[in-house]
């Protein structure tokens, strides 16, 4: 089969591998008919990520149907059409209990590697690292889905795969994100970040019953895109002071929630966005959390900082006086996609978002080197890509 | 009591139906019954004797073979004069414990696992179903008299045999068991169970103790060709757990990939 392979910092190539096959008696095999890359898929391009291999196959936003199926999953046909979560889920610890599936105790073989670094290791991931257990992506015209009794869901013939295929991540990342920030009536919610998982957050804000929705974003195209998502205000954060901006709009409050839908790899020219790369590029730093600083000081006092955006190691000088000043709640971490998955779907079908609308590009498989370079050159236009294989 | 390691070294090398295993197994097994200061002191005064015997213009025969004996009393812990005459001066061979306190080495681990504290005691408790989790386990044969007979895999590709007892069985708390006189290894281990409470799962505290054949030098060797008894009993119960909760170990062994 043909596989997009991750093959070193800035080089995606497409190869020909061995089929995908299956492993364990809970496997399945899904031939992909559609499959996404992701903001997150770049800190792999970019080479942010440590304990990537040459050779490995990338992507974790993925569906298609099941052609194979090992002897345990009796809940799928072949045949069935199926969005798989980007975290891999056991469905029997007590965090899949818990409905805190991104958390799995079961689902990483190189557990004992994330433990190290971060004293206990949650899910395995699709296409994202040997810290994440190592599983081949979805990025290929086949793909080898373990646990597949739990994680797999069946969509309804009639909606396009374009529609549901975001569910896999996006969606369920900018929704939670949102849901975190417990939103209620007369609420103001910040938004960092006007890429497809900002856009979902906006929209799910929204949703959520949020009065003011605020996306901010230094590049053009994607503040209109957040604009036609749903943001009440957009603001150029190169422009303008953002916490004087937002302290401004919210009429000397602050926004009652912020999220940071940038994560580790944030851009700016400010004299602090400046300090966080020249420690980035000489190795004194792994992140550059500029956009959590600006979240943190910008909240209301009581409010709550939202991170969808994924930070990997040590974050420097953040905050904590103001955060602990104002009393701010922080919720972060993975999505636990498989909780999210029903009720997302159902407003789907309802007609309440229409996810497809994120999409800018459509490429043949073959084409990811070309998208990889684009989806990152390029923030003005190219919003989403999705890979037909 | 430990056989040396040259006992298993031997066995290892041999074929089981082999004539050789065979004769290994027909000789008398060999206790270490020397105390640690004596072996140093064995050692050093054999070598010496060997070293003097050999620098004789004429070479003296009981200078050499004093001195030999000496040093293999000094190298494997026994004394075949002293094991004749059941004298021991090694303090490995209290009576009633597998291994002396102050001696071998100990490992402790614990791990929860989201299932009833009968489920997991059950599996525990089919000594047949250790090797699916222990790694170094090849297999554990229980008898119908309660005794098992464990085989497994000891450093530097050296196979270990030994005959184990329980000693304590409490359903659903504490399973306790010990190797027997003429094992490769002696090893002494126990279990406790503790149930969380309904949905909280089972807490599993796991305590190894064992005398491998070479004392703490085998120890020492094996961590150095990457074998650590503490990473290995707690990637061990990491498997427990998986099999138990998801039924199986997370496996990525197989799958495709691209170029390397």
């Amino acid at each position: 089969m043909r596989a997009v392979c991750w093959r070193g910092k800035k080089d995606v190539a497409v190869e020909r591998v061995p089929d995908a096959a299956i492993l364990s008696p809970r496997d399945a095999i899904v031939r992909v008919t559609s499959t996404a890359i992701c903001g997150s898929d770049l800190h792999l391009y970019d080479g942010y990520i440590p304990t990537m291999k040459a050779g490995d196959i990338l992507g974790h936003e993925f569906m298609g149907e099941v052609v194979a199926l090992g002897n345990d999953v009796r809940n799928l046909k072949v045949g069935d059409r199926v969005v798989i979560p980007f975290t891999i889920a056991c469905g029997a610890c007590l965090f899949c209990k818990r409905d805190l599936w991104s958390l799995c105790d079961n689902s990483n073989p190189n557990a004992n590697l994330l433990e190290k670094a971060n004293g206990y290791s949650g899910s395995g991931l699709f296409g994202y690292s040997h810290l994440y257990g190592g599983y081949a992506g979805g990025q290929a015209e086949f793909v080898r889905v373990p646990f597949a009794d739990v994680g797999p869901f069946k969509v309804p013939s009639h909606l396009a795969d374009e529609q549901v295929l975001f569910l896999s991540d996006i969606f369920p990342t900018g929704y939670m994100a949102a849901e975190n920030c417990n939103i209620q009536r007369g609420d103001t919610v910040a938004v960092w970040g006007c890429g497809p998982v900002g856009l979902f957050a906006i929209k799910s804000s929204a949703m959520l019953g949020a009065e003011r929705v605020i996306g901010i974003d230094p590049v053009a195209g994607r503040r209109a895109k957040a604009r036609e998502w749903g943001a009440t205000d957009v603001i150029d954060p190169e422009e303008h002071d953002i916490l004087q901006a937002l302290d401004d709009l919210t009429a000397g409050r602050g926004p009652d929630a912020c999220i940071d839908a940038v994560g580790l790899e944030a851009h700016g020219t400010t004299l602090g966005a400046r300090y966080d790369q020249m420690k980035v590029a000489t190795y004194m730093a792994t992140d550059r959390p500029m956009v959590l600083r600006q979240a943190m000081l910008a909240c209301r006092k009581g409010g709550t900082v939202s991170i969808p955006g994924v930070y990997g190691g040590f974050l420097d000088k953040l905050p904590m006086g103001a955060a602990f000043a104002k009393g701010l709640t922080f919720k972060m971490g993975q999505t636990h996609v498989h909780r999210y998955f029903k009720p997302l779907l159902e407003r789907i079908e309802s007609g309440q978002i229409n996810p497809s609308q994120i999409v800018t590009h459509k490429y043949n498989l073959e084409d990811a080197p070309k998208a990889y370079k684009q989806f990152l050159t390029q923030r003005d236009e190219c919003v989403k890509v999705v890979l037909k294989p | 009591m430990a056989s040396t390691v040259l006992a298993v070294a031997a066995k290892s090398a041999t074929n089981e139906r082999s004539t050789a295993r065979k004769m290994i197994n027909a000789l008398p097994h060999i206790d270490t019954n020397v105390s640690a200061p004596e072996r140093a002191g064995s050692l050093a005064i054999g070598a010496a004797l060997v070293g003097y015997g050999m620098s004789q213009k004429q070479p003296s025969l009981w200078a050499l073979l004093g001195g030999a004996y000496l040093v293999y009393r000094g190298m494997t812990g026994n004394c075949p004069i002293s094991q004749a005459v059941k004298f021991s001066t090694s303090d490995s061979t209290a009576p009633g414990t597998a291994v002396a306190g102050r001696h071998g080495t100990r490992v402790e681990h614990a791990v929860t696992i989201n299932k009833p504290v009968a489920d997991v005691y059950r599996f525990w408790r089919d000594f047949a179903n250790l090797p699916h989790f222990m790694m170094h386990l090849i297999d554990v044969d229980t008898t119908s008299d309660g005794k098992s007979h464990w085989i497994a895999r000891g450093p530097m590709g050296m196979k270990v045999e030994w005959d184990a007892e329980i000693i304590t069985d409490t359903p659903n708390s504490l399973i306790a068991w010990r190797s027997l006189r003429g094992s490769d290894v002696d090893s002494a281990g126990s279990v406790h169970f503790r149930d969380r409470g309904p949905g909280l799962g089972t807490e599993v505290r796991v305590e190894l103790k064992y005398d491998p054949p070479a004392g703490k030098f085998g120890t020492m060797i094996a961590k150095l060709f990457g074998e650590n008894p503490d990473r290995q009993v707690r990637e061990d119960l990491r498997r427990l757990k998986q099999i138990l909760e998801a039924g199986q170990v997370p496996t990525t062994k197989g799958q495709a990939h691209g170029k390397r």
